[in-house]
């Protein structure tokens, strides 16, 4: 059964039943200048209760963590936003393009793995092709894909497959 | 001074090997015990695996850690991105042993076991705290008649709970590295905002993303610096590759060359702009290179 958010932040100790709404975060966030992003108002809806799993605005947050750092109140929002976040990706919701990130790092082991032009620029900076991580070998690859099996993150990147 | 092992992450390898080469020149020139760390995944990437299910995020990043306890190191990471990834995550783990008991059950899948025997360093603040300015300056036989932005990224600071770094909203340790290769940290308005890459939102949201790099690179261009110096593939990749994505889709164009600050040392120390890659950035300039060869 979901939690409802409240209950969920404060489980995880972030507090955000103390915010004050004094807006600091808001105005101390980059995005917010350029999206629809406002820390003020999801901590607001989150302490309420509404229905902030399905906030697009969730996604709009770079992680700088400037808002967390600013808070008078010591609230760790970027934290919350996060765990906001993966109970709402535990609900469906995942945008198609962090789904196929998630999907090279399962395949990979890398979010952003090689291609030929850089195996290329490897090899005339005189360096191996391939540098040494799951890249150059297999068995540690392995590894990650059992891991990834064992926490069931390949069922959730399916599922969310499936509902797009 | 504990040894390290090097933690590449994803995109330095495999998109600017330039860093990664780098990197390994002024280890080697500072005298560090440094060690290549065998099989490492992505850090994970905080802004789809923590964002997506914690426990996956703390197993993976764990994995990457005891690779390193294993080999009896501290890790070093290039990248403000895994930085705060493993940082955080072996923070969280090093103070709360129900959370290791769980992910200690799945890394059993691998016969492996999480410790917490090692510490996650940055390779800014290893400089800064481990080696010194003083040692760099020096290490620096070219120093360099040049004028830079400092981009110092989110992650190399934030959350300072845990960085143990000073102030966030006006640091200095990493300004002062920079002038330590003979260049001029130039300020610029919005010095410590963020390129706009982070948390899946460049990933997702490329257009939003790229307003705000395109703000801060104004705010660099407004003064008037040669280049831009950073501490992270991902900020690199946003505001090198970034540049060209903003010429495309909003036709401003600012041509500013882009060092990780590895690079630069590099060249301070007396190797060639190209054997660090500089050559294979999106935005090259001639006149930059000359300014550095000469
Ligand atoms: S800065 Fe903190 S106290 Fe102020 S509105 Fe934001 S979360 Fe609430
Ligand atoms: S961490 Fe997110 S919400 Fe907070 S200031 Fe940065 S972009 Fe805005």
């Amino acid at each position: 059964m979901t939690k409802e958010p409240a209950n969920l932040l404060e489980d995880e100790g972030f507090s955000f039943l103390t915010c004050m709404q004094c807006g600091t975060c808001t105005g101390s966030c980059p995005s917010g200048r350029y999206t629809s992003l406002n820390t003020r108002r999801i901590v607001l809806s989150a302490r309420r209760n509404k229905d902030v799993y399905h906030d697009d605005d969730l996604w709009m947050c770079t992680t700088c963590y400037q808002c967390q750092e600013r808070c008078p109140r010591g609230i760790k929002i970027v934290d919350g936003i996060l765990t906001l976040r993966a109970e709402s990706v535990h609900l469906g919701v995942m945008l198609p393009a962090h789904r196929k990130v998630a999907e090279l790092v399962m395949d990979k082991g890398h979010a952003v793995p090689i291609n030929d032009a850089n195996r290329a620029n490897r090899k005339a900076l005189g360096m191996d092709e391939l540098p040494e991580t799951v890249h150059k070998y297999p068995q540690a690859l392995d590894h990650v894909k059992k891991l990834i099996k064992a926490t069931g993150f390949d069922k959730l990147i399916e599922e969310a497959g499936e509902q797009e | 001074m504990k040894p390290v092992s090097l933690f590449l992450g994803c995109i330095i390898p495999n998109r600017y090997p330039g860093i990664e080469k780098a990197t390994k020149i002024v280890l080697d020139e500072l005298g560090v015990d440094w060690a290549d760390l065998k099989g490492a995944s992505c850090c994970p990437a905080p802004g789809v695996f923590r964002s997506f299910d914690k426990v996956t995020w703390l197993t993976l990043a764990a994995r990457n850690i005891v690779l390193s306890e294993q080999m009896n190191r501290d890790v070093l990471t290039i990248c403000n991105g895994c930085f705060g990834s493993l940082s955080d995550a072996n923070h969280e783990l090093k103070n709360d042993h129900s959370l290791v008991k769980k992910i200690n059950k799945n890394l059993a899948e691998v016969n492996m076991e999480y410790s917490g025997t090692s510490d996650v360093r940055h390779i800014i603040e290893f400089f800064y705290k481990d080696i010194g300015v003083g040692k760099i300056k020096e290490a620096v036989t070219h120093p360099l008649d040049i004028k830079a932005a400092l981009h110092y990224g989110c992650h190399l600071i934030k959350p300072s709970r845990e960085r143990d770094l000073g102030t966030v909203e006006n640091p200095v340790f990493f300004d002062e590295l920079l002038e330590a290769t003979g260049a001029k940290s130039v300020e610029y308005e919005d010095k410590m905002a963020c390129c706009g890459a982070g948390g899946g939102v460049r990933s997702a949201l490329l257009d939003k993303s790229l307003e705000m790099s395109n703000a801060k690179l104004l705010h660099m261009a407004q003064a008037g610096v040669d280049c831009i110096i950073n501490a992270c593939p991902f900020c690199h990749l946003q505001l090198d590759f970034g540049q060209v994505e903003i010429k495309d889709k909003f036709g401003h164009e600012y041509n500013i060359p882009v060092l990780h600050y590895s690079q630069l040392l590099a060249i301070a120390m007396g190797h060639s702009p190209e054997s660090v890659g500089l050559d294979l950035n999106f935005i090259k300039k001639e006149e930059f290179m000359d300014k550095l060869g000469g």
